[in-house]
């Protein structure tokens, strides 16, 4: 291949990821505005604003690349990005349940021959166990 | 003019609107989760145009702002969520 045949599948790779990242940056900003509930105005920019910064930083690697000076650092904030999210997504979750703002999920079933925790039928068995031995 | 630059152009005017979408739920936003969640996409989205401004000028140093922006939004937006749901941040 030669080096202009090189650049121009650069240059159209660099465009693709810039044209999908805006859209996809674009929609989730949109549905972030548009949907109703607070449980699904999470779902847009958590998972649409993601992936569109991810491949906006896909295009700057290729940028770099197309200047002939390569390097890998962009992969270093979409590592970053691509793990945070997701936690930072689960904290403002846990801010709409503490709110009671959406359905809170069912209280989880109890069964006696399972929880360790659950001390209602355990009777004195621990009791006896935390106790001081005299002498 | 390459088409490169088109596309560049055609994704900042992209994400400086979502940045606007974004500003307008943070305004609105009937509660603090929607305003936390707001500001976090503005994080995000403002990440995304430091990175595009370093493809226009052909530069790699605002890959270093673009980090320490990634890393304080999401303290920040950690720590905006744990003041909502412990009323303290460090305990």
């Amino acid at each position: 291949m030669t080096p202009e045949t090189v650049t121009l599948i650069l240059d159209i790779a660099i465009t693709i990821s810039l044209v999908v990242g805006a859209v996809f940056t674009l929609v989730g900003s949109f549905g972030l505005l548009k949907l109703d509930d607070a449980m699904k105005r999470l779902h847009a920019p958590t998972k649409a604003s993601t992936l569109g910064v991810g491949a906006l930083l896909l295009a700057s690697i290729l940028g770099a690349f197309a200047r002939d000076e390569p390097s890998l650092q962009e992969a270093l904030i979409m590592a970053f990005l691509f793990v945070t999210a997701p936690i930072s997504a689960q904290f403002i979750c846990k801010v709409n349940l503490h709110r009671r703002s959406c359905m809170t999920p069912p209280e989880p079933s109890s069964d006696s021959t399972w929880a360790t925790l659950d001390t209602a039928d355990a009777g004195d068995a621990p009791a006896q166990h935390l106790t001081p031995e005299k002498g | 003019m390459s088409f490169v630059d088109y596309a560049i152009y055609g994704a900042f005017g992209a994400v400086s609107l979502a940045q606007l979408l974004a500003m307008v739920r943070l305004i609105l936003g009937p509660h603090t989760a929607d305003r936390i969640l707001a500001l976090d996409t503005m994080t995000v989205n403002a990440i995304g145009l430091i990175v595009m401004l370093g493809i226009s000028q052909g530069t790699q140093i605002y890959f270093e702002a673009a980090l320490i922006v990634a890393m304080l939004g999401f303290v920040s937006t950690v720590a905006y969520c744990r003041f909502v749901l412990r009323g303290d941040i460090i305990e």
